[in-house]
């Protein structure tokens, strides 16, 4: 196939912006249902933070929200850039957000061209895309995987592959959907190490409150919408009575 | 499933050597000109001899799962039957079957028989080119050969997830078999329309689930920079071998033509 570069400068975060800032964001459905309303937040560079909340709470909505796959009303700056039409690739290229089935993320016919995918989009030439692909594999533990076909593969190392597909974007921040979903105990645990040594701004939907003990200082709980908690995840872990209350478990 | 749709077999041979290009076009090259073609059985016996000269070492490899495979079009050879029956020539057999008056021809055996071996010899050719290309490979033929990016994203996709789909439909037709349960003494199974009714919903479930699958894999490629057109880098250039080779496809399969008109 041809190979198109469009040799746009690589996408500049604002050096000392929140990684996300979000104002009074609200989303209605088309079939009417109000699935955000009024969710504000901001979150540091390097922060790890775990989303968490009941089915149905807002979660994925406001998570596709910052790749602009949704858009409400209401102001969102990714790194600085506020997350407009024309801003769109750059904030793309700056969020590496990854779905929670990675059948949903792995679409290309090798695990090469998949993780490739983004770099390529990002008009970078070949050199620095297969550098960019070797670097994100081996990142991931998945670098001798390159020619396999992605549905030869394990679910966690499909998940691997799909976080891969990311990290090849050099992005800003990573927005994970119910990574540790489907994975055994010892894929469970790659996948805690994994994330534990990445230096990046984190924020990860997730029902697995191990998990968000394990690696996320701070924790964001929704509930019908909204965020009713923003704070530290020892405090909320230990808080019995609001757990309940909000279809959520102790670790 | 797998090995059902993975055909491809890693040998190290020329064919797998040779530049996509050329084995798709040489491929299609062939069936066209074979299911255009009036050949005489000479000619198809030539083009037999042509193709089992090149895929000995393939099927040496692939054994019983390449012989499997060419029953693929089995159905198809058999969709041709009736012209036994309806070529005018001499009469060779009677058949009444049901009060039907069927009489077999000369022309008509060696028509049907003319038929499935053109048709065997084009799924060879199939089988052949899928042994020895892996379909990331096949996809990007296509891609240098100018099909239209939407057709080639198309046949890729489809490709991609219909391991996905098939297991959807697995995991449907496990559910309803859990709960196809029969009391002793009891007709199970409801009736006709109620069982096409299930049938029919289940196949609505599997739209359904496709179309959100659909959507999903699309925001996931948004959200990496897509822009309406898979990117590769995978570069193919023609060898020197890779022009003999279309030169040599090209004198066969003109010879084969020559020889299936005498």
């Amino acid at each position: 196939m041809p190979i198109h570069h469009d040799n746009s400068p690589p996408p500049q975060a604002q050096t000392g912006a929140p990684s996300i800032l979000v104002r009074e964001l609200n989303y209605r459905y088309p079939d009417g249902f109000h699935a955000l309303r009024g969710l504000s937040v901001a979150i540091a560079p390097g922060e790890r933070v775990g989303l968490v909340g009941p089915n149905g709470a807002g979660k994925s909505t406001f998570m596709l929200h910052l790749n602009g796959l949704l858009s409400g009303e209401g102001e969102i700056r990714i790194a600085g850039l506020p997350l407009s039409k024309e801003k769109l690739p750059e904030v793309r290229a700056l969020v590496g957000m990854v779905f929670q089935n990675p059948d949903d993320q792995l679409f290309s016919p090798t695990v090469f061209d998949d993780v490739a995918f983004g770099p390529l989009h990002m008009g970078y030439g070949e050199e620095e895309v297969r550098q960019r692909v070797a670097e994100a594999l081996a990142a991931v533990g998945m670098a001798d995987f390159a020619e396999r076909m992605p549905y030869h593969l394990s679910v966690g190392q499909k998940k691997r592959v799909s976080l891969a597909t990311v990290l090849a974007m050099g992005p800003e921040l990573l927005v994970l959907d119910e990574p540790s979903a489907g994975l055994d105990p010892r894929g469970r645990r790659q996948l805690i190490e994994l994330l534990d040594g990445m230096a990046l701004t984190m924020l990860v939907s997730t029902h697995d409150m191990r998990l968000v003990d394990e690696l996320f200082p701070r924790i964001l709980v929704m509930d019908a919408g909204q965020i009713v908690y923003d704070g530290e995840t020892s405090a909320v872990l230990n808080d019995d009575a609001f757990l309940r209350a909000h279809g959520l478990e102790k670790p | 499933m797998e090995a059902l749709l993975d055909r491809f077999i890693s040998v190290d041979s020329p064919i797998h050597c040779l530049d996509l290009r050329v084995k798709l076009l040489a491929t299609v090259g062939f069936i066209v000109g074979n299911a255009a073609a009036g050949w005489r059985m000479a000619g198809l016996c030539a083009a037999a001899a042509a193709i089992d000269a090149v895929d000995q070492r393939i099927r040496a490899v692939a054994g019983f799962g390449a012989l499997k495979r060419s029953f693929i079009a089995l159905p198809f050879m058999l969709a041709g039957f009736s012209v036994v029956f309806a070529t005018p020539g001499r009469e060779i057999a009677q058949w009444t079957p049901l009060g039907l008056d069927l009489r077999v021809t000369d022309a008509g055996v060696v028509r049907f028989i003319s038929i499935m071996l053109r048709t065997w010899l084009s799924v060879q050719m199939a089988i052949l080119l899928t042994a020895t290309t892996d379909f990331p490979a096949l996809t990007h033929a296509l891609r240098h050969l100018k099909v239209p990016a939407v057709l080639v994203s198309i046949i890729a996709f489809m490709y991609r997830y219909l391991f996905v789909l098939v297991e959807e439909a697995q995991r449907l037709l496990r559910a309803r078999a859990s709960r196809s349960a029969v009391l002793p003494g009891q007709k199970g199974g409801g009736g006709l329309l109620w069982r096409a009714k299930v049938a029919g919903n289940m196949g609505g479930q599997l739209l359904v689930r496709s179309m959100a699958r659909a959507d999903r894999v699309y925001m996931a490629m948004q959200a990496r920079g897509y822009r309406g057109e898979l990117l590769t880098m995978t570069r193919h250039t023609m060898q020197r071998r890779d022009w003999q080779a279309a030169a040599l496809m090209l004198l066969l399969l003109a010879a084969v033509q020559l020889v299936g008109r005498v």
